[in-house]
Protein backbone atom coordinates (compact mmCIF):
# COMPACT_ATOMS: atom_id res chain seq x y z
CA UNK A 1 0.00 0.00 0.00
CA UNK A 2 2.96 2.31 0.62
CA UNK A 3 4.11 2.14 -3.00
CA UNK A 4 0.86 3.47 -4.45
CA UNK A 5 1.10 6.03 -7.26
CA UNK A 6 -0.78 9.35 -7.00
CA UNK A 7 -3.41 7.98 -9.42
CA UNK A 8 -3.87 4.89 -7.26
CA UNK A 9 -4.12 6.99 -4.10
CA UNK A 10 -6.74 9.22 -5.72
CA UNK A 11 -8.65 6.15 -6.89
CA UNK A 12 -10.15 6.02 -3.43
CA UNK A 13 -13.26 8.27 -3.58
CA UNK A 14 -13.08 8.99 0.18
CA UNK A 15 -9.49 10.15 -0.14
CA UNK A 16 -10.39 12.20 -3.24
CA UNK A 17 -13.25 13.88 -1.33
CA UNK A 18 -10.92 14.85 1.52
CA UNK A 19 -8.17 16.13 -0.76
CA UNK A 20 -10.47 17.99 -3.18
CA UNK A 21 -12.38 19.52 -0.26
CA UNK A 22 -9.14 21.08 0.96
CA UNK A 23 -7.93 22.19 -2.50
CA UNK A 24 -11.19 23.53 -3.99
CA UNK A 25 -11.44 26.86 -2.09
CA UNK A 26 -7.83 27.73 -3.01
CA UNK A 27 -8.35 26.73 -6.63
CA UNK A 28 -11.48 28.88 -6.84
CA UNK A 29 -9.73 31.88 -5.28
CA UNK A 30 -6.77 31.48 -7.68
CA UNK A 31 -9.13 31.28 -10.68
CA UNK A 32 -11.00 34.44 -9.65
CA UNK A 33 -7.74 36.33 -9.05
CA UNK A 34 -6.21 35.29 -12.39
CA UNK A 35 -9.37 36.02 -14.41
CA UNK A 36 -9.84 39.40 -12.70
CA UNK A 37 -6.18 40.32 -13.29
CA UNK A 38 -6.19 39.13 -16.91
CA UNK A 39 -9.42 40.93 -17.79
CA UNK A 40 -8.30 44.10 -15.98
CA UNK A 41 -5.07 44.09 -18.00
CA UNK A 42 -7.04 43.37 -21.16
CA UNK A 43 -9.58 46.14 -20.63
CA UNK A 44 -6.85 48.69 -19.83
CA UNK A 45 -4.70 47.67 -22.85
CA UNK A 46 -4.74 49.95 -25.90
CA UNK A 47 -7.26 49.01 -28.63
CA UNK A 48 -6.10 46.91 -31.56
CA UNK A 49 -4.99 48.88 -34.63
CA UNK A 50 -7.32 46.85 -36.86
CA UNK A 51 -10.08 45.51 -34.63
CA UNK A 52 -10.38 48.44 -32.24
CA UNK A 53 -12.17 47.73 -28.97
CA UNK A 54 -13.63 44.42 -30.21
CA UNK A 55 -10.27 42.86 -29.33
CA UNK A 56 -11.68 42.74 -25.78
CA UNK A 57 -13.83 39.81 -26.91
CA UNK A 58 -10.61 37.86 -27.54
CA UNK A 59 -9.86 37.69 -23.79
CA UNK A 60 -12.92 35.52 -23.27
CA UNK A 61 -13.44 33.92 -26.70
CA UNK A 62 -9.99 32.34 -26.99
CA UNK A 63 -10.00 30.77 -23.47
CA UNK A 64 -13.53 29.43 -24.08
CA UNK A 65 -12.42 27.84 -27.35
CA UNK A 66 -9.27 26.33 -25.82
CA UNK A 67 -11.17 24.98 -22.83
CA UNK A 68 -13.99 23.59 -24.96
CA UNK A 69 -11.36 21.40 -26.61
CA UNK A 70 -9.33 20.73 -23.47
CA UNK A 71 -12.45 19.56 -21.62
CA UNK A 72 -13.06 17.06 -24.41
CA UNK A 73 -9.48 15.88 -23.91
CA UNK A 74 -10.30 15.34 -20.22
CA UNK A 75 -13.45 13.38 -21.20
CA UNK A 76 -11.43 11.27 -23.65
CA UNK A 77 -8.55 10.53 -21.24
CA UNK A 78 -11.04 9.69 -18.47
CA UNK A 79 -12.94 7.41 -20.86
CA UNK A 80 -9.68 5.68 -21.74
CA UNK A 81 -8.95 5.32 -18.01
CA UNK A 82 -12.35 3.72 -17.51
CA UNK A 83 -12.18 1.30 -20.43
CA UNK A 84 -8.53 0.26 -20.08
CA UNK A 85 -7.57 0.70 -16.42
CA UNK A 86 -11.06 0.57 -14.84
CA UNK A 87 -10.05 3.48 -12.63
CA UNK A 88 -12.92 4.00 -10.15
CA UNK A 89 -12.93 7.77 -10.60
CA UNK A 90 -12.46 7.80 -14.38
CA UNK A 91 -16.16 7.59 -15.14
CA UNK A 92 -16.92 10.19 -12.48
CA UNK A 93 -14.39 12.49 -14.16
CA UNK A 94 -15.78 11.92 -17.68
CA UNK A 95 -19.36 12.49 -16.54
CA UNK A 96 -18.47 15.68 -14.65
CA UNK A 97 -16.37 17.17 -17.49
CA UNK A 98 -18.97 16.77 -20.27
CA UNK A 99 -21.50 19.49 -19.27
CA UNK A 100 -18.69 21.90 -18.34
CA UNK A 101 -17.01 21.31 -21.70
CA UNK A 102 -20.36 21.80 -23.44
CA UNK A 103 -20.80 25.15 -21.64
CA UNK A 104 -17.32 26.35 -22.67
CA UNK A 105 -17.88 25.24 -26.27
CA UNK A 106 -21.26 26.98 -26.39
CA UNK A 107 -19.58 30.15 -25.11
CA UNK A 108 -16.83 29.85 -27.73
CA UNK A 109 -19.54 29.69 -30.39
CA UNK A 110 -21.56 32.58 -28.92
CA UNK A 111 -18.62 34.93 -28.33
CA UNK A 112 -17.11 33.99 -31.70
CA UNK A 113 -20.38 34.84 -33.38
CA UNK A 114 -20.58 38.17 -31.54
CA UNK A 115 -16.99 38.91 -32.56
CA UNK A 116 -17.59 37.77 -36.14
CA UNK A 117 -20.46 40.14 -36.87
CA UNK A 118 -18.48 43.40 -36.50
CA UNK A 119 -15.26 41.91 -37.97
CA UNK A 120 -16.51 39.63 -40.78
CA UNK A 121 -19.93 41.19 -41.33
CA UNK A 122 -21.74 37.97 -40.39
CA UNK A 123 -22.63 36.07 -37.23
CA UNK A 124 -22.07 32.68 -38.84
CA UNK A 125 -20.56 30.97 -41.86
CA UNK A 126 -20.52 27.24 -42.51
CA UNK A 127 -16.75 27.08 -42.76
CA UNK A 128 -14.50 24.32 -41.45
CA UNK A 129 -13.52 25.86 -38.09
CA UNK A 130 -16.95 27.08 -37.04
CA UNK A 131 -18.69 23.93 -38.23
CA UNK A 132 -16.19 21.61 -36.51
CA UNK A 133 -16.61 23.47 -33.19
CA UNK A 134 -20.40 23.21 -33.62
CA UNK A 135 -19.92 19.45 -34.13
CA UNK A 136 -17.87 19.35 -30.92
CA UNK A 137 -20.80 20.99 -29.10
CA UNK A 138 -23.22 18.42 -30.57
CA UNK A 139 -20.82 15.65 -29.56
CA UNK A 140 -20.94 16.85 -25.96
CA UNK A 141 -24.74 16.89 -26.11
CA UNK A 142 -24.65 13.39 -27.62
CA UNK A 143 -22.48 12.12 -24.73
CA UNK A 144 -24.79 13.64 -22.14
CA UNK A 145 -27.93 12.34 -23.91
CA UNK A 146 -26.51 8.83 -24.38
CA UNK A 147 -25.56 8.53 -20.73
CA UNK A 148 -28.92 9.76 -19.48
CA UNK A 149 -30.86 7.50 -21.87
CA UNK A 150 -29.44 4.25 -20.40
CA UNK A 151 -30.63 3.35 -16.93
CA UNK A 152 -27.98 0.73 -16.15
CA UNK A 153 -25.08 2.85 -14.97
CA UNK A 154 -22.17 0.54 -15.85
CA UNK A 155 -23.44 0.03 -19.40
CA UNK A 156 -24.10 3.77 -19.79
CA UNK A 157 -20.53 4.54 -18.65
CA UNK A 158 -18.96 2.09 -21.09
CA UNK A 159 -21.02 3.14 -24.11
CA UNK A 160 -20.44 6.82 -23.38
CA UNK A 161 -16.70 6.15 -23.03
CA UNK A 162 -16.61 4.38 -26.42
CA UNK A 163 -18.44 7.29 -28.09
CA UNK A 164 -16.10 9.77 -26.40
CA UNK A 165 -13.02 7.94 -27.73
CA UNK A 166 -14.48 7.69 -31.24
CA UNK A 167 -15.34 11.40 -31.13
CA UNK A 168 -11.82 12.45 -30.14
CA UNK A 169 -11.02 12.66 -33.88
CA UNK A 170 -12.82 16.02 -33.84
CA UNK A 171 -9.95 17.66 -31.91
CA UNK A 172 -7.21 17.46 -34.59
CA UNK A 173 -9.90 18.23 -37.17
CA UNK A 174 -10.66 21.55 -35.43
CA UNK A 175 -6.94 22.42 -35.42
CA UNK A 176 -6.29 21.31 -39.01
CA UNK A 177 -9.42 23.05 -40.31
CA UNK A 178 -7.71 26.44 -40.29
CA UNK A 179 -4.01 25.72 -40.34
CA UNK A 180 -3.69 22.49 -42.28
CA UNK A 181 -1.01 20.02 -41.31
CA UNK A 182 2.40 19.18 -42.69
CA UNK A 183 4.46 16.22 -41.49
CA UNK A 184 7.16 15.86 -44.15
CA UNK A 185 8.80 12.69 -42.74
CA UNK A 186 5.42 10.97 -42.92
CA UNK A 187 4.66 12.42 -46.33
CA UNK A 188 1.50 13.93 -44.82
CA UNK A 189 0.32 17.22 -46.29
CA UNK A 190 -3.16 18.41 -45.40
CA UNK A 191 -3.92 21.85 -46.82
CA UNK A 192 -5.85 24.39 -44.76
CA UNK A 193 -9.47 24.76 -45.76
CA UNK A 194 -10.81 28.02 -47.12
CA UNK A 195 -12.06 29.74 -43.98
CA UNK A 196 -12.82 33.15 -42.53
CA UNK A 197 -11.34 32.15 -39.18
CA UNK A 198 -7.79 33.34 -38.60
CA UNK A 199 -5.01 30.87 -37.73
CA UNK A 200 -3.62 30.73 -34.19
CA UNK A 201 -1.89 33.92 -33.10
CA UNK A 202 -0.34 32.57 -29.93
CA UNK A 203 0.98 29.03 -30.31
CA UNK A 204 3.01 29.24 -33.51
CA UNK A 205 6.36 27.80 -34.49
CA UNK A 206 7.56 31.33 -35.31
CA UNK A 207 6.33 32.82 -32.01
CA UNK A 208 3.17 34.72 -31.02
CA UNK A 209 1.79 37.17 -33.58
CA UNK A 210 0.03 39.53 -31.20
CA UNK A 211 1.44 42.45 -29.28
CA UNK A 212 2.58 41.81 -25.71
CA UNK A 213 -0.01 44.31 -24.39
CA UNK A 214 -2.68 41.87 -25.64
CA UNK A 215 -0.76 38.61 -25.31
CA UNK A 216 -0.13 38.72 -21.55
CA UNK A 217 -3.72 39.63 -20.58
CA UNK A 218 -4.87 36.80 -22.85
CA UNK A 219 -2.50 34.32 -21.20
CA UNK A 220 -3.54 35.39 -17.67
CA UNK A 221 -7.20 35.16 -18.65
CA UNK A 222 -6.71 31.75 -20.29
CA UNK A 223 -4.81 30.47 -17.25
CA UNK A 224 -7.53 31.80 -14.94
CA UNK A 225 -10.34 30.16 -16.92
CA UNK A 226 -8.30 26.92 -17.05
CA UNK A 227 -7.99 26.91 -13.25
CA UNK A 228 -11.74 27.69 -13.11
CA UNK A 229 -12.42 24.68 -15.33
CA UNK A 230 -10.49 22.41 -12.97
CA UNK A 231 -12.31 23.89 -9.97
CA UNK A 232 -15.69 23.31 -11.65
CA UNK A 233 -14.62 19.83 -12.70
CA UNK A 234 -13.53 18.99 -9.17
CA UNK A 235 -16.82 20.26 -7.78
CA UNK A 236 -18.74 18.25 -10.40
CA UNK A 237 -16.78 15.12 -9.45
CA UNK A 238 -17.51 15.67 -5.75
CA UNK A 239 -21.22 16.04 -6.54
CA UNK A 240 -21.17 12.85 -8.60
CA UNK A 241 -19.45 10.88 -5.83
CA UNK A 242 -22.09 12.11 -3.36
CA UNK A 243 -24.85 11.18 -5.87
CA UNK A 244 -23.46 7.63 -6.14
CA UNK A 245 -23.23 7.33 -2.37
CA UNK A 246 -26.88 8.40 -2.10
CA UNK A 247 -27.79 5.82 -4.73
CA UNK A 248 -25.80 3.11 -2.92
CA UNK A 249 -27.56 3.90 0.37
CA UNK A 250 -30.98 3.82 -1.31
CA UNK A 251 -30.12 0.44 -2.85
CA UNK A 252 -29.04 -0.83 0.58
CA UNK A 253 -32.31 0.48 2.00
CA UNK A 254 -34.30 -1.37 -0.65
CA UNK A 255 -32.23 -4.55 -0.11
CA UNK A 256 -32.88 -4.40 3.62
CA UNK A 257 -36.62 -3.79 3.15
CA UNK A 258 -36.82 -6.77 0.77
CA UNK A 259 -34.91 -9.02 3.19
CA UNK A 260 -37.23 -8.00 6.04
CA UNK A 261 -40.27 -8.72 3.88
CA UNK A 262 -38.89 -12.17 3.04
CA UNK A 263 -38.19 -12.92 6.70
CA UNK A 264 -41.68 -11.79 7.68
CA UNK A 265 -43.21 -13.95 4.95
CA UNK A 266 -41.17 -16.96 6.06
CA UNK A 267 -42.38 -16.71 9.69
CA UNK B 1 -15.06 53.98 -20.95
CA UNK B 2 -15.83 54.36 -24.64
CA UNK B 3 -16.18 50.94 -26.29
CA UNK B 4 -16.67 52.40 -29.75
CA UNK B 5 -19.31 51.52 -32.35
CA UNK B 6 -19.30 47.81 -31.49
CA UNK B 7 -19.94 48.22 -27.76
CA UNK B 8 -23.12 46.09 -27.95
CA UNK B 9 -21.17 43.07 -29.24
CA UNK B 10 -18.50 43.41 -26.55
CA UNK B 11 -21.04 43.78 -23.73
CA UNK B 12 -23.19 40.94 -25.11
CA UNK B 13 -20.12 38.63 -25.20
CA UNK B 14 -19.21 39.31 -21.59
CA UNK B 15 -22.86 39.03 -20.54
CA UNK B 16 -23.13 35.63 -22.23
CA UNK B 17 -20.00 34.34 -20.48
CA UNK B 18 -21.16 35.72 -17.11
CA UNK B 19 -24.63 34.22 -17.52
CA UNK B 20 -23.60 30.74 -18.71
CA UNK B 21 -20.70 30.33 -16.26
CA UNK B 22 -22.82 31.84 -13.47
CA UNK B 23 -25.60 29.34 -14.22
CA UNK B 24 -23.08 26.49 -14.31
CA UNK B 25 -21.60 27.49 -10.92
CA UNK B 26 -25.08 27.94 -9.40
CA UNK B 27 -26.15 24.51 -10.68
CA UNK B 28 -23.01 22.83 -9.30
CA UNK B 29 -23.46 24.48 -5.89
CA UNK B 30 -27.18 23.60 -5.78
CA UNK B 31 -26.54 20.02 -6.90
CA UNK B 32 -23.76 19.58 -4.30
CA UNK B 33 -25.95 20.94 -1.49
CA UNK B 34 -28.86 18.72 -2.63
CA UNK B 35 -26.75 15.53 -2.69
CA UNK B 36 -25.20 16.36 0.67
CA UNK B 37 -28.65 16.91 2.19
CA UNK B 38 -29.97 13.61 0.76
CA UNK B 39 -26.91 11.74 2.07
CA UNK B 40 -27.20 13.24 5.54
CA UNK B 41 -30.92 12.46 5.57
CA UNK B 42 -30.31 8.78 4.71
CA UNK B 43 -27.51 8.49 7.26
CA UNK B 44 -29.68 10.12 9.93
CA UNK B 45 -32.30 7.44 9.30
CA UNK B 46 -29.66 4.81 10.03
CA UNK B 47 -29.29 3.52 6.47
CA UNK B 48 -25.92 1.86 6.00
CA UNK B 49 -24.28 0.44 2.91
CA UNK B 50 -24.23 -3.36 2.69
CA UNK B 51 -26.16 -3.40 5.95
CA UNK B 52 -27.84 -6.68 5.03
CA UNK B 53 -25.23 -8.30 2.83
CA UNK B 54 -25.77 -5.74 0.10
CA UNK B 55 -24.40 -6.18 -3.38
CA UNK B 56 -20.63 -5.99 -3.11
CA UNK B 57 -20.12 -6.51 -6.82
CA UNK B 58 -20.94 -2.93 -7.77
CA UNK B 59 -17.81 -1.34 -9.15
CA UNK B 60 -18.82 2.28 -9.51
CA UNK B 61 -17.24 4.98 -7.35
CA UNK B 62 -19.81 4.68 -4.58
Amino acid sequence: MQNQSITQKLANPTRFMALSGAILPWLTALAIALIAFGLYRGWTAPPDYQQGETIKIMYIHVPMAWLGMMAYGVVAVSSFGLLVFRHPLADVSAKAAAPIGAAFTLLALLTGSLWGKPMWGTYWVWDARLTSVLLLFFLYLGLIALRSSIEEETLASKLTAVLALVGVVILPFIKISVEGMSIPWLGLEIPAWNTLHQPSSVFRSDGPKIHSSQLYPLLYSALGFTVLFFALHMKGMRNEILRRRVKALRMAQVDRARAEEQMAAAQ
Amino acid sequence: MDLGPHATFIIASYAAVSFVLGAMIAWLLYDGAQQKRLLEDLEARGVRRRSRGGNTKRKSAE
